[in-house]
Formats: structure tokens, C-alpha cells, sequence
């Protein structure tokens, strides 16, 4: 019995690792193909994309489309502005709007609902759409910064974070995941005569590690890849973001193998942080419950 | 959840102010004023000053009627044929331009046809890119909520096992979220490419070559379902990890009670891991719908709303209005419309989804 | 950058209680050259210099790329934050003016003296933007092509007939030498369609805009020269001389070179790239369809903004660089067409015997601006979406009366756009 159970068991195994490569092959090859072609000269590049060669690191081999890239546009910059950007909106979206979606699940006040219904509504809004009016909105108002009040944000980082702190999308994801922990733990706090702040603190968001990685990630991944907003609202080199630094490499006489290698750097880091977070929250919660 | 223990209004406002103030101030105020443009003639750039028309552009947006035509008759009365045996009909253009005599087909075109016995009656519209997006648009998120919603799901199912490597697995299954959409599709782009595409080569290939190859993006009747396979495809790793982190809320214990009682796997699924999925299954349904009204960038780069408008889709009409023709508030009267055809859907959702 | 400038001039304030000399003004300059080495180093030089010439003057140039140039700048004047001197395409200027951004430029006439119509960007009897090059676009093919299919080689003043040239891509066809006879460029959508293409339709006879009046595009757009032009631009593609709007963007790059078309119709900037590929690289005049063989025009050019302040140091700056010594040195660093014939005397490639020296002659005889008008803007995306569903197959007829509809409804809205 416990024989045919070992093959049994082996048999599966290989198995489900086979289903497993052969899906992720599908998904892996669109980044297998940036990071080879960042490799070739942009003729064998175009030439190859017709085959299979074109996920495969033949031909004429080098990293000269990296030091090109790299002469072309100032991507360490880029890069840092990005990550600084996307750092700083993902730290305060995350508290802010967790805040807000503990209130909305387990606070009982007036105009909540209305509230609610109004933050779910504005997922369906396009930023397309809002984008010029609130162009001319943000190059009105005042800011304190390190020199006084000035007016107008444009220019600068703060108008690249404080528009997208609170989003609809991640409070919803919030109060979702909210909605499914258990309610009498948090009951049973409150007799206890815990403040809210500190079921907030020390109870909820422990708990949610899943919808925080989620949600950070989610959000990375929007901040990250950003092209229309600092298109419009920033106008100086010092402060644009990797998207727009994209744009350096569509010139009349196309480089398609210094874009795939600044395609390539670019995406690391976002592939970087989903890893990270991967491993140390998702991966982790094999065992959440009412402990 | 109300009661006595958590009726709390001052706490209740603290937390949720300040994303609430966020939102309010960036998103729900830029669009009421982006509504308000819609009920003015405001253009990008403009000497001219702006002035309110009310709704004349959503008039000229939304403006549809049905033309009848009947077909040439010669002078006995008799109707004529061609060549082929079909039936001739007069062109639009002599009734919607130019003619006096039917003022209000005035500037209209024809956007499709049915045939009522001899009679050919025509649907005619102010705009019909206009009409042609939204059946477009509608088309995309009927087909591709579903289909990725389910195949994000059987993904995650898939890696929720506990398998050594599992979490490489997930990574790479995430790994198209995370390329920038432009990459994606200039990548599908030479994949889709009628004369030498990967995609050709590869079915014709797998078909021991009977498979002729197809211009997939070139071809009206393709080219919509070529970006919907390539859409689904580069954002079903974002829903999987969605469901993911509402599977991990699932309470282990129910799973080994099911396995003790020797529960199938079908039966584990549906009376443990889908009621544990409720919330995450509306989640990610009104998630990828919002997501899918709101598909843009793939048009851009790929298609750019053709073939014979095949491919366009409201925001990219939007786009194309606002900032290409400089006419903004045509623009904003777009998107308000898609802005109430999504709130009824969703409302819609919302009301099949409710908790009973 | 503010507290560059507030420290600049907190600076110049405290050197002036010192000494008497007057503060140097700081013009703020927006180029689209970002990305692109060769036409900065090439601007830069011109900065470096006029600010070395004179101490009154002070230009500091932010850069942009090329491709989303336009939007910064439009939200940016939204916004009021436009810079002194800014970079604006040449059928867009009409556009800029009307709207307000510009204003007309304070320079002396004997600076463009013998400048090729292209580069000199008028609107409303004002000078409002001058250009250091011109663009065109020829007919790219090889010698040995020709020889190959027996056709005689069109000059400028002996161009091909519409007839000969439609023969000359049935002869490459039948050769079943080429994937396509005629390579056109779909892939580049934007502005490259209404510029390389409506000058087969002004070849033709029509036009986008009719240009006595600029009120109303019927007749122009839609006539039977018009409808003549569209039989012939669905045949292309319907008969198979040209691959359509789903063309490879990298068979656009690399297909002329690697001999997929025998005939490319490409600009002079991706000339030198031919011309390195092949010995034997000939670029031939555009045929003449019936109303004159017609190529594209103007391209980016300098003007001042209206908000400026420093409006006569702009100008002066514009006016420094039209110098010939830089206006070869900009042609020599792109390969595009010098403004003037004694600048193009001393590049590389223009001079008399240089490789594009033929481009020189084409653009003085076969160039036509794309219409001046601030309708221009949403007239191109017009034109631009009728020639891509004509080429899709769309009713010709139909197709250009939508056209002339919504052109003809966008100038009405905005009030005839100030003609």
C-alpha cells in the first residue's frame, strides 16, 4: 500500500510541475524577450522577432545598448525619482486609506455609507478624464515648503504623491478584506475597553498582511509605471519619472535595443519589490486564523 | 455590525477623513468640474472664451435614428436589380447631406443596416465612432471579466498548493503585470504580424501546416479579439493575486475537517474555498470590470482604434477628443456617459452580489 | 529650480551693490531634443556661444522628448508656465499663435535672407517662428532596382507620371522580387501621415483645407480630385503594391534595407541609415499625379512665447543663431535639409556633390507647407483616420465626407479659427 502510494505520489508530483512550467512558460516570455533583445543590436533585433530566436540570446551579444542607454538619458535619476515618488505614495496610502476602510467596516457614523458608496463610484473615473481639471487645481494651490508658502505645485515631488495618496481602489480592497476577518475578536476587544486606535494598531493590521502586500503592490505597480499626470505637471528634468524618461528613446531614428535595455532596468526593481513582499507577507500566511 | 460598542461618530470621521478629504479634494471635484466642462464649448487651447451650451455636446454625441430607404425603382415602378441580383438602394449620402428634404438626418452616417423585406432601414448617427466604441467597449468587458476573473482563479488555485518553488511559480505567473504595458504590446505587435508573426509560424506549426496565417490586427474581425487575448493574458496574474490573499483567509482547519470527511476536490471547492470567497469574488469582479471600461494604452500602441475602428474603446475616444482634436469638453462628455453606463453596471453587480 | 532662480537673483542683487554692471537676464529656453545627443551638443554650442557674446543675456535650456513635447507644453500653458523661447513644428505654430502662447518675433529680415520657404513660419502676416532646417521625403530606391526592372530614373524637372509610376510598381509586383513593391510607413501613425501623404493628395489636386477661404474643406477634401486621390491610395493597398496599417514597425526600419520593397517612401532623416546600408541608393522626386509633384514641409522651428517678458533678448537669441556656421553644423548632426543654400554650401552632405545634396533641390521645387491654419491640428487627425480606413477598405466617398463634416463642424465651433 504505502508503495504504490510513494509512486503515486511521485507521479503527481511531476505532474503538477509540469502543468506549472508549461503555464509559466506562457507568462514568462514577454520579459525574456525584453531582456534578450536588450542584448542585440537593434538589425538583429528587429530580424529576430519573426522566429524564436527572438527569446533566445544568440547572434551578436553585448552591452552596448546598456551603455548607450545610458549615455542617452540621465535613468539613475529616473529611477530614483520613481522609487521615491512610489516609496512615499505607497507608505502614506497605505495607512491612509486602511485607516479610512477600518472605519468604514467596523465604525458606526453618520453619512458612512454615502461615504462608502461615493469612494467605490470614483473607481469607475478614468484619470484621463480628471486629469486637466485638476492640472489647473494643483498649479493654484499653495504649498509650505522649505522656502515658505509658494503657489502652485507643478514642478516638483509632492504634486507626483499627494493626488494619489487616497484611491478608491485600495480602500475597497481594505474594507473587502476587513469584511472577512473574524468580527467577534474585535467585539471582544472592545469589551475589553481597548481604544479604536489600538485595535487599529495592534489587532487589525497584523492580521491583514495578504491585503497590504496586495494593496502595495497594486499601487507600486500604478505609481510606477505613471506617464500622463508628470507629463503634464512636471516640466523639469530633475523630477520626471521613468515612464516619461521612456520617451528619450523615441526619437526619428528609433533605438529599439537601447529601449529594451532601459526597459529592462527599469523593471527590475518592480519585479524586486513584488519578491520581497511575496515572500514575506503572501507566503508566510500559510497559517492565519483566530489565533 | 451596530451597536452600542461601536457607534462611534468622532472616531468614525478622525479615521476616515483624511482619505476621504484625499479623495474628495483629486478625484471627486476635478470630475464634477470636468462634468461642468462637458456643458460648455471649453477647448484645449482657445483665444475664444468659453461659453455654456448645455447639452448640445452630448446632442452631438448621442444623436441616433433609424432612416428608412426603399429600394430603386425604374420608371415602370419595378424594382431594380444588379448583377448579382441585389437589390439597389439609393446611397445615405443623398439624404444626409445636402438634402433639405430630411433635415434631421442632417450630418448623421450610416452605421449598420437590417433588411425589412425591400425596405433597408438604416441606422444613422451624429457619431458613429462614437457608438462603434461603446459596442466595442461593451463587447471587451462582457467577454473579458469572466474569462480572466475564472482563469485568475484556476491560477491561484493552482499555486496555493504548497509545493517547493511554489513562490517562483507565482512570481513568474505576475511577471506580465509587471511589465510596462507598452512593452506588451509592441511585444504582441510582432506576435500578431500577419506576414511573420510568432503566433502564424507557431499554429502553423502545431498544424502541420494547414494553418494559413492571418493578419490578426489587421482584420476588423480579429483584431478586437486579438487585444482581448493579449489583455487577459497580461493582467490575469494581478486578479490571481487577489484571489490569492482571499484564499489565505480561509481557515486551514475547515480544509483538514474536509479532508478528514473525505470531501472530493470538487466538493472542498464549492461548499469551503467559494463561500470563503465571497467578498474576494465581488472584489474582483467590479475590480477587473472598471479595469476593463477603462482599457486605453493596448489601443494606443497597438492599434490605434482601427481597424475600421474595431478597436476603439471610450477613453481611448476620450483621448483621442480631448488632447488629439483639442475639443475638451467633448471629451468630458464622454466621459461622463461611460461614467453612467459603468455605475449602472456595477450597480447592477453590486445588486446580483448583495448578501442576502 | 525656483530656489536656483531666487538664489540667482538674490546673488545678482547683492553683486550690483558692488559693482554698477547691470545683472545678467535669464531667458529660460524649452527644446524637444532630450534623448537625442547629436541636436543638443548642437544647441547647446549655439547657447554657449551667444551667452559668451554678450553679458546682458543668459540662456539655460530645459530638454523634452520629442514625441511628448507638445502635451508638456500645452500644460504648461494651461497652467502659465511657459518658458521664453520654446521649439514649436511648423504647422502646429498657427495653432500656438492663435491660441495666444506665441507672439511675433522682433528679428531684423536680413537674418533670413535667402531662407527656403519652410523654415519661416507666418501666420497672420507675422513672422512667429523661424527654423533652422527643413524636412522632405523622397522616394527611396536603388540603382540597381531600377536597372532590374527596366524604368528610367525621374529627376526633379522630369518627374514619373501618376501613370508611370503606378507601371513601375506593377513591374516590381510582377517581379516577385519584393514582399511589397512600396513600402509607405503605416506604422507611424501621428503626425507623419498627413505630412507624407496629403502631398499625393495635392498631387492629385485636392487638399486637406481649402486654402482661399480655410472656412470649410468640401470640395478640397471631398471633390473628385479628392475621390480620385482616395481610388487611387485603396488601390495601393487592395491590389497589393503596399503593406496596410498592421505593417511590422521593424519590417518600416529595417524592410527597405534588407530588400523586402523595392520602393520606400521615407524622410531625409533616415537617409543617411540607406546610404550606409547600399552603394547604390538613389532617392527619386515624388511623381506628379496631375496638379505638380508635391512634397512635405517645415518642421521645427523657434519662437517666443507671449507671456515672455524678455521678448527682445528671445529674439536676439533667435536671430544669433540663424548664423550659417550653425545651421550647417545642426544639418551636418542630423542629416536634415539646411535652411539657406550658403549654409548647406558648407555641410557635409548638402554641399554641391554631397550624398543628399538632391534633397536640397526637391525641397526647393517640389515643397508645399501643410496648410497654415490653427484648424491644422484636429484637420490632421482627421485626414489622418480617413487615409487609414481608406486603406482598410472603408467606402472612398463616404469616407471623405465624414471627413469634410467634422472638419468643416470644428472650424464652425471655433469660429472660423481667427482667418
Amino acid at each position: 500500500m504505502a508503495a504504490i502510494n510513494q509512486d503515486n505520489y511521485g507521479l503527481r508530483l511531476v505532474m503538477r510541475y509540469t502543468v506549472l512550467t508549461l503555464i509559466a512558460v506562457v507568462f514568462i516570455f514577454p520579459v525574456l524577450f525584453m531582456a534578450m533583445s536588450s542584448l542585440k543590436p537593434d538589425l538583429q533585433l528587429l530580424r529576430d522577432t519573426s522566429s524564436l530566436r527572438a527569446f533566445l540570446p544568440v547572434g551578436d551579444i553585448s552591452l552596448d545598448n546598456y551603455y548607450d542607454a545610458f549615455r542617452r538619458a540621465p535613468i539613475g535619476l529616473f529611477v530614483f525619482n520613481s522609487m521615491l515618488v512610489t516609496g512615499c505614495t505607497v507608505l502614506l496610502s497605505l495607512f491612509f486609506c486602511s485607516l479610512a476602510a477600518f472605519s468604514f467596516t467596523y465604525l458606526n457614523w453618520k453619512g458612512r455609507d454615502l461615504a462608502l458608496t461615493i469612494i467605490i463610484a470614483t473607481l469607475i473615473i478614468p484619470f484621463e478624464t480628471i486629469a486637466i481639471p485638476l492640472l489647473l487645481f494643483v498649479s493654484k494651490l499653495p504649498w509650505i515648503g522649505l522656502e515658505g508658502i509658494e503657489i502652485g505645485w507643478l514642478d516638483s515631488y509632492h504634486v507626483q504623491i499627494v493626488p494619489w495618496i487616497a484611491d478608491g481602489l485600495t480602500v475597497f480592497l481594505f474594507v473587502q478584506y476587513f469584511k472577512d476577518l473574524p468580527g467577534e475578536l474585535i467585539e471582544a476587544c472592545r469589551v475589553e475597553g481597548a481604544s479604536w486606535w489600538q485595535i487599529y494598531c495592534k489587532v487589525v493590521m497584523p492580521l491583514s498582511g495578504p491585503v497590504i502586500a496586495t494593496a502595495a503592490i497594486l499601487k507600486f505597480l500604478v505609481m510606477y509605471n505613471q506617464y500622463l499626470w508628470p507629463l503634464i505637471v512636471v516640466q523639469q528634468e530633475t523630477y520626471r519619472p521613468v515612464l516619461v524618461g521612456l520617451q528619450y528613446f523615441f526619437q526619428l531614428n528609433i533605438t529599439w535595443g537601447e529601449i529594451m535595455a532601459y526597459l529592462t532596468i527599469v523593471t527590475a526593481p518592480v519585479l524586486g519589490f513584488y519578491l520581497v513582499l511575496q515572500r514575506a507577507f503572501i507566503a508566510s500566511i500559510a497559517s492565519t486564523g483566530v489565533k | 455590525m451596530a451597536s452600542k460598542l461601536t457607534t462611534s461618530n468622532r472616531a468614525g470621521w478622525a479615521f476616515a477623513l483624511p482619505g476621504f478629504g484625499l479623495i474628495l479634494m483629486f478625484i471627486v471635484i476635478p470630475f464634477f468640474f470636468a462634468f461642468y466642462l462637458s456643458l460648455t464649448n471649453q477647448r484645449l487651447i482657445s483665444p475664444n472664451p468659453t461659453e455654456f451650451v448645455g447639452f448640445s455636446n452630448y446632442d452631438r454625441l448621442l444623436s441616433i435614428s433609424v432612416l428608412s430607404i426603399e429600394p430603386e425603382v425604374d420608371g415602370g415602378g419595378s424594382v431594380l436589380r444588379n448583377d448579382a441580383g441585389e437589390l439597389k438602394y439609393p446611397r445615405v449620402r443623398t439624404f444626409t447631406r445636402n438634402n433639405p428634404a430630411y433635415p434631421q438626418y442632417s450630418g448623421m452616417r450610416e452605421w449598420f443596416r437590417l433588411h425589412w423585406g425591400d425596405t433597408a432601414k438604416v441606422v444613422v448617427a451624429k457619431d458613429v465612432v462614437f457608438w462603434k466604441s461603446l459596442r466595442n467597449t461593451l463587447m471587451f468587458v462582457l467577454v473579458v471579466a469572466p474569462v480572466q476573473a475564472g482563469l485568475a482563479l484556476c491560477l491561484s488555485l493552482l499555486v496555493n498548493q504548497k509545493l517547493r518553488g511554489i513562490n517562483i511559480y507565482r512570481a513568474i505567473y505576475f511577471m506580465p503585470v509587471v511589465v510596462s504595458i507598452v512593452v506588451v504590446s509592441l511585444l504582441f505587435r510582432f506576435i500578431y504580424d500577419g506576414n511573420d508573426g510568432l503566433l502564424n509560424n507557431i499554429l502553423g506549426f502545431l498544424s502541420f501546416g494547414l494553418f494559413e496565417g492571418r493578419d490578426w490586427l489587421g482584420n476588423p474581425d480579429t483584431a478586437l479579439g486579438a487585444v482581448k487575448a493579449m489583455s487577459i493574458w497580461q493582467a490575469v496574474g494581478f486578479h490571481m493575486v487577489i484571489w490569492l490573499s482571499g484564499l489565505q483567509t480561509i481557515s486551514p482547519t475547515l480544509y483538514e475537517a474536509s479532508s478528514i470527511e473525505g470531501a472530493s476536490k470538487w466538493q472542498t471547492f464549492r461548499y469551503i474555498t467559494w463561500p470563503g470567497l465571497r467578498n474576494t469574488a465581488v472584489l474582483v469582479i467590479i475590480v477587473i470590470t472598471m479595469q476593463a471600461f477603462a482599457l486605453f494604452a493596448q489601443i494606443d500602441v497597438m492599434t490605434n482604434g482601427g481597424p475600421l475602428d474595431s478597436t476603439t474603446t471610450l477613453v481611448f475616444q476620450a483621448v483621442e477628443r480631448g488632447y488629439g482634436k483639442q475639443d475638451i469638453s467633448g471629451a468630458s462628455a464622454i466621459s461622463v456617459v461611460l461614467f453612467l453606463v459603468v455605475l449602472t453596471i456595477s450597480m447592477a453587480q453590486r445588486y446580483i452580489t448583495r448578501t442576502r | 529650480m525656483r530656489l536656483g532662480m531666487k538664489l540667482t537673483a538674490a546673488l545678482a542683487v547683492s553683486v550690483s551693490w558692488v559693482s554698477i554692471a547691470a545683472a545678467e537676464t535669464e531667458l529660460s529656453m524649452w527644446y524637444h531634443g532630450a534623448g537625442n545627443e547629436a541636436e543638443s551638443t548642437a544647441l547647446n554650442m549655439i547657447i554657449e556661444d551667444f551667452n559668451a557674446s554678450q553679458s546682458e543675456y543668459r540662456v539655460s535650456v530645459e530638454s523634452f522628448p520629442q514625441e511628448s513635447y507638445n502635451d508638456s507644453v500645452v500644460a504648461a500653458a494651461l497652467a502659465g508656465n511657459l518658458p521664453d523661447i520654446l521649439d514649436v513644428d511648423g504647422p502646429v505654430m498657427p495653432n500656438w499663435a492663435w491660441a495666444g502662447y506665441l507672439q511675433p518675433l522682433k528679428i531684423d529680415d536680413s537674418a533670413i535672407e535667402g531662407f527656403l520657404s519652410g523654415p519661416l513660419g507666418y501666420w497672420d502676416d507675422q513672422l512667429y517662428s523661424v527654423g533652422f532646417w527643413d524636412a522632405a521625403v523622397a522616394m527611396v530606391s536603388r540603382q540597381s532596382t531600377l536597372d532590374s526592372l527596366g524604368l528610367r530614373k525621374p529627376t526633379v524637372d522630369n518627374p514619373w507620371t501618376g501613370e508611370e509610376f503606378m507601371s513601375a510598381l506593377e513591374a516590381a509586383k510582377a517581379s516577385g522580387n519584393f514582399d511589397y513593391a512600396f513600402d509607405l510607413g503605416m506604422p507611424w501613425t501621428g503626425e507623419w501621415y498627413p505630412y507624407a501623404f496629403s502631398p499625393f493628395l495635392q498631387s492629385f489636386g485636392g487638399d486637406i483645407v481649402d486654402r482661399s477661404t480655410y472656412a470649410t474643406a468640401e470640395g478640397a477634401l471631398n471633390g473628385d480630385a479628392a475621390i480620385a486621390f482616395g481610388d487611387w491610395w485603396q488601390s495601393l493597398f487592395a491590389d497589393g503594391y503596399a503593406p496596410g496599417t498592421s505593417q511590422d514597425p521593424a519590417d518600416r526600419d529595417t524592410g527597405f534595407i534588407d530588400g523586402k520593397y523595392a520602393f520606400s517612401w521615407n524622410g531625409n532623416w533616415a537617409a543617411l541609415g540607406a546610404l550606409e546600408a547600399h552603394d547604390d541608393v538613389v532617392f527619386l522626386p515624388a511623381p506628379d499625379f496631375g496638379n505638380g509633384p508635391k512634397i512635405g514641409a517645415a518642421s521645427w522651428q523657434f519662437g517666443v512665447s507671449a507671456s515672455s517678458e524678455n521678448a527682445e533678448g528671445a529674439s536676439a537669441f533667435i536671430e544669433f543663431a540663424l548664423q550659417d556656421k550653425y545651421l550647417a553644423n545642426f544639418s551636418n548632426v542630423t542629416g536634415l535639409i539646411p535652411a539657406t543654400a550658403s549654409a548647406a554650401a558648407l555641410t557635409d552632405n548638402y554641399a554641391s556633390g554631397g550624398a543628399l545634396e538632391v534633397f536640397f533641390g526637391l525641397s526647393k521645387g517640389q515643397a508645399m507647407v501643410r496648410p497654415v491654419s490653427p484648424g491644422y491640428v484636429v484637420s490632421a487627425k482627421v485626414f489622418e483616420k480617413a487615409l487609414a480606413d481608406i486603406a482598410n477598405g472603408a467606402d472612398v466617398a463616404d469616407t471623405l465626407d465624414a471627413a469634410v463634416d467634422e472638419i468643416n463642424a470644428d472650424i464652425e465651433r471655433n469660429g472660423g479659427y481667427g482667418h
